[in-house]
């Protein structure tokens, strides 16, 4: 006999709900009491900002970490650090999870738009990179424009604005501080352009700059700082008190020369540095949003590399499915070997992992430079050919063995039975999972953005990221989403239907 | 035209198992033989030895003009298999095929004749099968009987020099089997070596020059329908007989 719930019963577990409610608040109000402040930072943010300790990774150096201590003692409060990636650090604290974030933001009416922002703590400028050996002349942006270069820097910053607002350089962004100097390094960029701190680790042959990277040999400044512009530290927009409170102690850090003291130990002090003294007015770079069509157009290129990379990808998968399938089915033992390794092999790594091999391992192993693009389409390739192969073997041997039988009572050979009976009749069952992987690989695509492949997710989180419009560029680009692959789904129906109606 | 069977001290194993123990046979061309026995005795696998859907591990097996021996040559084989039909129990039809592609595929590929040619002589034999109209019908839309008739029909368009049925009406209402029949004993009277492997003791009576009874691998009876039948000479033949009549 079941019990009917009584409202009593109800009643109660409202009550006892509340109860648990109260307490949870209970719990983060206390929280929030002990005084600690969550720092958000990237832990990977890199040289000279916040970086692995070479000796003890788990301990973070650098000069903000040295600027948090500093802030700690002048507030006196403990500050936690939490990491978030450099390009979810405004978002990150625009929705509250830290309350407040710092890693070299700058501070650009684009970035305000999301968070409210402190006094400057550094006031940078921007530098050109170049490989040692480079004949080409070029020292200023508009010389790269002329020699039309392709000029890396990293995703949604100030330097990365400036690119982009040039007419002929290709712009190329990562989301890492090491991609675009392998990258240059490599051959695949002609130049970079990066904040003057990045630009000193990474190029000055000064043996007394302690954690200085010796990964990248050989290469040079070019041309003199521009572009000026300040770091600050972002709190969420509203939060006037914190704001207010952070204000007062980075001025009493940098009044007492605590900064400058931080700032000269990490070689970063020159004398434009002198202006932090003076609680400057924010000077923002200028650039407002974009208009529908600009991000429009730039959405459009985004798919149309999603597009070629899910289809060539595919047809490569596909063509080499067939033989690996064969190959494990009806193979002599080392091939069956053969085609079983690499079947377990390629559905076992993370395409993530393939096309970091690809692209940046290969280049280091063997000198063999394959472009953003062709790794992409191989790493993909190469990985779904995996499960189309496993498809092609479970639709062949789903394939009676009478038929197989039957025609070699007519006299047929092997390869024509599989040629003319067996292939075309296990085409459906091979064909609706075949067209499901090929709409998961049109989703997969957005992977590739880590081999600095700019197709549409990433179009959309470069266009975010410089320029806000969180809103109706993420429903343009779903739009575009789903515009690509409704039809994709009614094709593939209707292949099931053309292909798979004629059997049984 | 016809080709005649003869099979020599044939020994198959699976295993430890022997399947078929020392089979000595010859089947003259032109002659029509039902082989019988209980379910196991080896008649299945009997006939497909002879087309080499099964290997053997002893003896010898001729086929017209050619031999073949436990490992081939496959040469051999794939010349048997196209001078020799094989019908299945279930048909085997192409599923993807219509009926007319079904009868045309191997003529044309594998024999390599002009597609006109061989859709004329398919449709002659669509005719002499009853089935003219189906032509471009798909085997899914035919019923049991039908699909029979067409699994013949593709046989025959290899112009074969005799047929290897095996239980080819078992899956038939009896109504419809006799469709089946029909077209057998028509081939019959055209001088086809026919063997057939089957449960219609009727039909084996009336049709049979010959009746061959496997029982655990070897021959336990063999000679005309009416001395086999009637007359049995073993004990186990006729309790088998009395078992099948009920
Ligand atoms: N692939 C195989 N592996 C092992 N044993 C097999 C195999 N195929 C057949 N056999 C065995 O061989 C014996 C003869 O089988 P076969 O199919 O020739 O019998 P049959 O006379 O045709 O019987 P039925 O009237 O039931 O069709 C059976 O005992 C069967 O279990
Ligand atoms: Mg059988």
């Amino acid at each position: 006999m079941r019990k009917p719930l009584t409202i009593r019963t109800i009643q109660a577990l409202i009550r006892f709900a509340l109860l648990v409610l109260i307490l949870l608040i209970q719990q983060v109000i206390l929280a929030q009491d002990k005084g600690a402040l969550k720092c958000g930072t990237d832990f990977e943010g890199g040289i000279p900002y916040i970086f692995g300790d070479k000796d003890d990774p788990r301990s973070l150096v650098g000069f903000e970490v040295d600027l948090l201590a500093a802030l700690e003692q002048e507030l006196g409060r403990p500050i936690d650090r939490k990491h978030a990636a450099f390009d979810s650090l405004l978002p990150t604290v625009r929705r509250g999870d830290v309350d407040f974030v710092m890693n070299g933001i700058e501070i650009t009416v684009e970035n305000r738009k999301q968070a409210d922002f402190t006094r400057p703590y550094y006031l940078y400028q921007l530098q050109l990179i170049a490989r040692g050996n480079e004949t080409r002349k070029f020292t200023t942006l508009e010389d790269c424009e002329k020699l039309k270069l392709r000029v890396g820097t990293l995703n949604g910053s100030a330097a990365f604005r400036v690119l982009d607002a040039t007419d002929d350089i290709v712009t190329k962004g990562y989301d890492d501080q090491e991609g675009p100097f392998k990258d240059l390094v490599a051959g695949k960029l002609d130049a970079l352009l990066f904040d003057v701190p990045i630009a000193l680790y990474y190029v000055i042959q000064d043996n007394k700059i302690e954690h200085r990277k010796k990964d990248f040999p050989g290469l040079k400044l070019v041309g003199r700082p521009f572009a000026e512009g300040q770091y600050g530290i972002a709190v969420k927009p509203g939060s006037d008190a914190l704001r207010a409170e952070l204000d007062a102690a980075l001025g009493r850090v940098i009044q007492s020369g605590e900064m400058k003291r931080i700032l000269t130990k990490w070689h970063l002090w020159s004398l434009d540095q002198y202006q932090l003294y003076d609680e400057p007015a924010v000077v923002a770079s200028e650039s407002s949003g974009l208009a529908f069509g600009q991000y429009f157009v730039l959405l459009l290129k985004g798919a149309w590399v999603t597009i070629q990379i899910t289809i060539v990808s595919m047809a490569l998968a596909v063509a080499l499915g067939l033989p690996l399938a064969m190959m494990r089915l009806y193979g002599p033992l080392p091939l069956r070997w053969l085609a079983t390794g690499y079947i377990e092999f390629f559905r076992g790594i993370p395409v993530l992992l393939l096309l970091f091999f690809l692209y940046f391992g290969l280049s280091e192993l063997i000198g063999v430079n394959l472009d953003a693009m062709t790794a992409a389409i191989l790493g993909f390739g190469l990985n779904y050919a995996a499960y189309e192969a496993e498809i092609y073997r479970g639709g062949i041997q789903s394939i009676p063995l009478g038929q197989w039988e039957a025609s070699a009572s007519l006299g047929m050979s092997s390869g024509l039975t599989f040629r003319r009976i067996i292939l075309p009749q296990s085409i459906r069952v091979i064909l609706p999972p075949m067209t499901n992987d090929f709409i998961a690989l049109f989703k997969d695509t957005s992977v590739v953005s880590i081999i600095s492949v700019i197709e549409l997710s990433k179009q959309y989180q470069i266009l975010t990221k410089t320029y806000g419009q969180f809103l109706e560029i993420g429903l343009t680009t779903a739009a575009l989403y789903l515009i690509m692959s409704v039809p994709l789904g009614y094709l593939s129906r209707y292949l099931e239907e053309r292909w798979g109606g004629k059997a049984m | 035209m016809s080709w005649s069977i003869t099979l020599t001290n044939v020994t198959k194993k699976y295993g430890e198992r022997t399947i078929l123990d020392d089979i000595s046979l010859t089947i003259p061309a032109g002659e029509t033989v039902a082989i019988l026995g209980p379910s196991g005795g080896g008649k299945s696998t009997l006939i497909r030895c002879v087309n080499g859907l099964n290997t053997f591990d002893a003896g010898e097996i001729e086929v017209g003009p050619h031999r073949v021996g436990p490992t081939g040559p496959k040469g051999v084989i794939t010349r048997i298999r196209q001078s020799f039909g094989m019908i299945f129990q279930d048909f085997q039809l192409f599923p993807h095929f219509s009926v007319l592609e079904n009868i045309t595929e191997a003529p044309i590929r594998v024999l390599g004749e002009r597609p006109a040619l061989v859709r004329e002589r398919a449709m002659l034999l669509l005719k002499r099968v009853g089935l003219a109209d189906r032509a471009t019908a798909y085997p899914r839309e035919l019923s049991g009987g039908q699909k029979q008739r067409i699994a013949i029909a593709r046989a025959l368009a290899m112009n074969p020099r005799g047929l290897l049925c095996d239980e080819i009406t078992s899956s038939l209402d009896p109504e419809i089997k006799t469709e089946v029949l029909n077209v057998l004993e028509d081939l019959k009277r055209d001088g086809m070596t026919l063997v057939l492997v089957t449960h219609e003791i009727g039909f084996a009576r009336r049709v049979a020059d010959r009746v061959v009874v496997l029982c655990d691998g070897r021959i336990i009876e063999n000679g005309p329908p009416a001395s086999v039948l009637d007359n049995p000479q073993s004990e186990r033949m006729a309790a088998f007989l009395k078992c099948v009549m009920g």
